[in-house]
């Protein structure tokens, strides 16, 4: 971080343990991080990892990129589901591409966790435990192809609709990862409208695989911006701290205004019968969420809550041995040398 | 041998060869989602990737792609069958790739250097197959030489795949290579990363089994039928559509 405030301690984390001078020069010192977290956060700076910071923002970030990473590894699913019967050989490589690219962007979320103080294991291991949550999304499956093209046009438009202010987010790694992680969502979602736009123009049993998947896809894409601004537990304190830039709602009005004419060009309909322009607010109007059906996914009762992390359960327990085996082959490799520059670092 | 032959020769082989690039890239696709760790989701995924495009170049030679890929029935595919093999444990998985990325990286090396319709292919392709060779064999050493249970599991994949591996030195006609020499310089290379690991190399039969030369005259092992049924199930069912 580029701040001239004065708070840059060697080793800030240690000043609550009490073993640096009596406690008020330790609360008055505390009182000064935070005045300069505050200060930096308000000119727009980057807190970088080693800054100070409140633990309940770096519990918050931990949360929040921790999930994100979650959702891009358990969202390779719904779509590695299609690989093996993508019906093209073009198709098939941008699908194997883009599921590639989404553990791409795990291990880039997964490092800028890291950057706060968890370990990758520790998370995926709360991931498993259904302590961390993932996207509600992915609790959806993929009945047939165009669920492919339906995934990419909204869920990846939706996504990048919540990603891109992100991209300013007021932690360093979190903003840098999600530059990156942006740039290949994009290409994806104009993948996958140009999926759906195939199929549109194709058979009458393309375009009606594509109306179907686009009808099932619709409301869980406008939930992926979370409950409605009432009732975000985590809002006012993330917009404070500039974790979040926009609210869910403005968010998910955003995200519907950008849809309405790609659904008209793509020659299917949303399915909404209350959907339409109010000249008045400048944006279109939409129907009502069931957000009983999202409390329901939430809670791990959607379609495929259980088979998504069973499935991710058993690859990471299948693959145990896997992991031993290339710890104890490095063990027994190490030289010496490469093990005196594994502690120093 | 007049000008059509050789074409058809030339065709032959080319079909042969994308078969096994587009065969193999389906059954590490398998794998996608499916991995030990996160940095082999990625791993497996690119090499699948690095496959596919090899096979559509290939078949493209052939013909249309897709017609290749999805409209033939198993007895007309040209693969091997080390590369149908199930993809069993990531020891089977990583054997397979041993043999075979051994075997791919030598035969087109030399294809590289001869000059003719596989030269341009050759010489991209084998990029991408030095990685992927370098890759199998990092994890052959990892496995074999790593825990009992790790040595065991990939002695166990080389057993079981060592049989198939005769099949890639059947001269495909078309290709003018030294086959014995290719046999030789593969032998040479993969009993030398089995001993780094720790691994016995097989005494089995690599030639004389019943399944040397047979994917390349379209008699398959069981498994294939199963999943060139997944893998063309969808393009069948919409006949001449565009996706």
């Amino acid at each position: 971080m580029a701040t001239s405030a004065p708070r840059h301690p060697a080793a800030p984390r240690t000043t609550d343990d009490g073993t640096g001078g009596d406690s008020s020069d330790a609360e008055a010192r505390s009182a000064a991080f935070q005045a300069a977290f505050d200060a930096a956060v308000a000119a727009d700076e980057r807190i970088e990892p080693r800054d100070w910071m409140p633990d309940a923002y770096r519990a918050t970030l931990v949360r929040q990129i921790a999930q994100h990473a979650h959702s891009e590894i358990i969202g390779m699913q719904p779509e590695a589901n299609w690989i093996t019967r993508a019906p093209s050989l073009r198709r098939k490589a941008i699908l194997m591409a883009k599921v590639q690219d989404e553990a791409g962007h795990g291990l880039y979320l997964y490092s800028a966790a890291e950057t706060l103080g968890v370990g990758r294991d520790e998370l995926l291991d709360k991931l498993h435990s259904g302590r961390q949550k993932y996207s509600s999304i992915f609790n959806y499956p993929t009945l047939t192809w165009a669920d492919v093209g339906a995934i990419g046009w909204l869920v990846d438009g939706a996504a990048i609709t919540n990603q891109v202010p992100l991209c300013r987010c007021s932690y360093g790694p979190y903003a840098r990862a999600m530059v990156r992680v942006c740039k290949e969502e994009s290409f994806h979602q104009r993948q996958g409208y140009e999926l759906l736009l195939a199929l549109s123009r194709g058979t009458e049993a393309q375009h009606a695989m594509a109306q179907d998947a686009v009808d099932r896809w619709w409301w869980p894409s406008l939930m992926m911006f979370g409950p409605p601004d009432t009732e975000s537990a985590h809002s006012a304190q993330s917009m404070a701290w500039k974790i979040k830039r926009h609210s869910n709602d403005e968010l998910r009005q955003r995200f519907v205004d950008i849809c309405v004419p790609q659904a008209e060009s793509l020659g299917l309909t949303l399915p909404d019968p209350e959907l339409r322009w109010n000249e008045e607010r400048g944006h279109h109007d939409f129907g009502a969420i069931d957000w009983t059906e999202f409390q329901e996914v939430l809670k791990g009762r959607g379609p495929c809550n259980e088979q998504r992390i069973t499935q991710r359960r058993r690859a990471h327990d299948e693959g145990a041995w896997v992991r031993e085996a290339a710890a104890a082959h490095a063990a027994k490799h190490s030289s010496p040398a490469a093990t005196r520059e594994g502690r120093a670092a | 041998m007049t000008q059509t032959d050789r074409q058809t020769q030339t065709t032959a082989a080319a079909l042969a060869l994308g078969d096994d690039a587009l065969v193999l890239s389906h059954r590490l696709g398998e794998w996608i989602g499916h991995a030990p760790v996160l940095e082999e989701e990625v791993a497996l995924a690119n090499i699948a990737l690095d496959l596919l495009g090899q096979a559509r170049v290939l078949l493209s030679l052939v013909g249309d792609e897709d017609e290749l890929a999805y409209l033939r029935e198993e007895r007309s595919f040209r693969n091997l069958h080390l590369v149908e093999q199930p993809n069993g444990d990531f020891a089977h998985t990583i054997a397979r790739q041993l043999c075979f990325s051994a075997y791919q990286h030598l035969l087109y090396e030399r294809l590289a250097h001869a000059d003719t319709v596989f030269t341009p292919l050759a010489t991209k392709a084998v990029k991408e197959i030095a990685y992927h060779l370098d890759h199998a064999r990092q994890w052959t050493l990892r496995l074999g030489d790593g825990t009992d249970e790790s040595h065991t599991r990939m002695q166990n994949a080389v057993d079981a795949l060592w049989r198939f591996t005769g099949e890639m030195f059947q001269p495909l006609p078309g290709l003018t290579i030294d086959w014995q020499d290719l046999r030789d310089s593969w032998t040479k290379t993969v009993t030398g990363v089995l001993g780094e690991a720790t691994l016995t190399v097989p005494t089995g039969p690599q030639t004389g089994a019943w399944s040397a030369g047979a994917g390349r005259q379209g008699l398959h092992t069981e498994p294939f039928g199963r999943m060139l049924a997944e893998m063309q199930h969808l393009h069948r069912s919409h006949p001449g559509a565009s996706w």
